[in-house]
């Protein structure tokens, strides 16, 4: 049986969903080992078990949470030593890589990220991987010892199968060495909205929306709905709206009832983020668009007048 | 201060992708400096401007790339360094950042600038082993940063807000487009970047070996589309056709 390894991530004590998502896939490929690192570990380990998890690593050092990658690092560095396993899974996350792409500088073996599921095959792993704008998907063969694959959220349902972890307290020794990249204050800002991720309609716009200016037209939507606003990378690179809305590759990954783009021509780097979604509307100004070939409904029209309209009937259906 | 800014020539973004027979994909089209390296050059550049030093740019690709080099230097960087061997074509993000961690060495700088992540390959798999090689913790996702003296702190985007960090400097940042809007290029500065150095390093020179690759691709296959659905022009009617559709979809 192959020895695989998720590597959990924690976020100020909350373990990261997609963490579970990845227990649904490792027990279908082997014996699942998970660590945990940082305030929360111990109850972590628990909701791992629940998920599948044999054995739990934990380690509660404040270091975790306080150090940028270089702790985590050490840690599966020497779980790895102790261990050996064939694979190890992270989150395709901007924390999760962060400590993935050390890891695999550090043991000298390359690594496959933003991959969408995982199989074993032939005595190793076979990851597939969007490919060529994401008009295609790659099978790719792990060649390293141990593999190392990064997976894109939501790539499968996370689901209780029962059970109890054993949970060991992983002796790692984290010398002022790997305690550099501190993280001295944290700054909230987002306020309390539906959240991207979990929001039943998502409005997301592009460059189509004309400027920052117009994005309370999405937020007037979006608050008709019941929805949350996301938006494409090239207007958060714009400086429209904060990294934190960006749906697509290394943005979130969304997967709502319904998904209206606005303004998004649709390029990989947002599709392979919200393809998922039950169904899909874009609003956008040309017929030729990329995103108007994968919407349930594609509407060519000036998203600044029909936006506004929508949301009066929407609020009009919904009182009346 | 000395400063390496990492720098990527990319596919023009605003170009359509073709597959070359083996798979790949292909790499001759309109290239373009990576957008996001521009940011990085800036914020270069201006931490050269408050604090002095030189601005370095380190690049690995085929010859042309020199192109994208030579851009940086335009906006006012001072020299760069090119790795370019036809025996590193195709080359994983590990052996990437081999690459590069070796030419930087030669450097000793003491801040490496990377953009979180590329334009073409977007994984931003590069920058965090490239710390690791460099021995570099590193400040990531970076829309602010602050120098003084050897303490260099960043304002980190995260999810819902910023976290603020802080290390010491030999470091690696990674930033992201909010940091800084990169400048045009004077004429003055195209025609002093003319005569800068770029210099070219080969694998051997830096006495590299090839890695195993991460990975070998054992097939290709078209993804599943999402069928296209309808398409219809905004007449009037489309906003009672939209409602139609949450309603079916009972978010109504």
């Amino acid at each position: 049986m192959a020895a695989i390894l998720v590597y959990a991530e924690l976020s100020e004590g909350k373990l990261a969903s997609t963490s579970l998502e990845l227990m649904s896939k490792a027990r279908e490929l082997g014996d699942v080992y998970a660590l945990a690192l940082g305030s929360g570990a111990k109850d972590a380990a628990a909701t791992l078990g629940k998920h599948g998890a044999k054995v739990v690593h934990v380690n509660e050092d404040a270091a975790f949470d306080d150090y940028i990658a270089e702790p985590a690092t050490q840690a599966i560095a020497s779980l790895y030593e102790k261990e050996k396993p064939d694979l190890i899974l992270f989150g395709f996350t901007s924390d999760s890589r962060e400590v993935a792409g050390r890891l695999s500088a550090r043991l000298g073996v390359g690594l496959i990220s933003n991959a969408s599921d995982v199989t074993a095959n032939d005595g190793g792993f076979v990851a597939r991987v969007p490919y060529f704008g994401g008009a295609k998907v790659a099978s790719m063969r792990a060649n390293g010892k141990p593999a190392i694959v990064l997976v894109r959220p939501k790539s499968f349902e996370a689901s209780e199968k029962g059970g109890t972890a054993e949970v060991k307290e992983l002796d790692v020794a984290l010398s002022d060495a790997v305690k550099r990249a501190h993280v001295v204050e944290r700054v909230a800002e987002a306020s309390e909205k539906v959240k991207l991720e979990e929001a039943r309609v998502v409005i997301s716009g592009g460059r189509g929306m004309g400027g920052p200016q117009n994005f309370p037209l999405l937020e007037d939507l979006a608050g008709a709905l019941g929805g949350a606003v996301g938006a494409s990378r090239a207007v958060v690179d714009a400086g429209w709206v904060p990294y934190s809305m960006q749906v697509g590759q290394t943005g979130k990954s969304v997967r709502p009832g319904v998904y209206i783009a606005v303004g998004i021509s649709g390029a990989m780097q947002h599709t392979v983020g919200m393809k998922t979604s039950k169904v899909i509307i874009a609003i956008n100004k040309d017929a030729e668009a990329p995103i108007m070939k994968m919407a349930d409904l594609g509407v060519v029209g000036d998203a600044l007048k029909i936006v506004p309209a929508l949301t009066a009937a929407v609020k009009k259906k919904k009182n009346g | 201060m000395k400063i390496v800014v990492t720098v990527k020539q990319v596919p023009d973004p605003n170009s359509t992708l073709t597959l070359e027979p083996d798979s790949t994909i292909s790499r001759e089209k309109e290239v373009v400096l990576d957008p996001g390296d521009e940011c990085g050059v800036e914020e270069g550049l201006q931490l050269k401007e408050a604090h002095g030093g030189e601005v370095i740019l380190v690049s690995m690709g085929p010859e042309r790339a020199k192109e994208a080099i030579r851009k940086g230097l335009s906006m006012g960087a001072d020299r760069g360094v090119l790795i370019s061997d036809a025996s590193l074509a195709g080359a994983d993000a590990l052996l990437t950042a081999r690459a590069l961690a070796a030419a930087i060495r030669q450097e000793s700088p003491d801040l490496v600038i990377c953009a979180t992540e590329s334009y073409d390959g977007s994984t931003g798999m590069v920058p965090p082993m490239l710390a690791e090689l460099l021995g570099m913790p590193q400040l990531t996702f970076a829309k602010k940063v602050e120098i003084d003296g050897s303490n260099v702190k960043v304002h980190r985007q995260t999810a819902d807000g910023y976290q603020v960090v802080e290390a010491s400097t030999p470091a690696l940042i990674t930033v992201t487009a909010a940091i800084a809007e990169p400048r045009y290029a004077s004429l003055k500065g195209i025609m002093a970047a003319r005569s800068k150095e770029i210099k070219q390093v080969t694998g051997s020179d830096l006495g590299l070996d090839r890695n195993e690759p991460a990975e070998t691709i054992e097939g290709v296959v078209d993804a599943v589309a999402r069928k296209a659905g309808e398409v219809i022009e905004d007449d009037g009617t489309a906003v009672d056709r939209i409602i139609q559709v949450l309603a079916t979809a009972k978010v109504l």
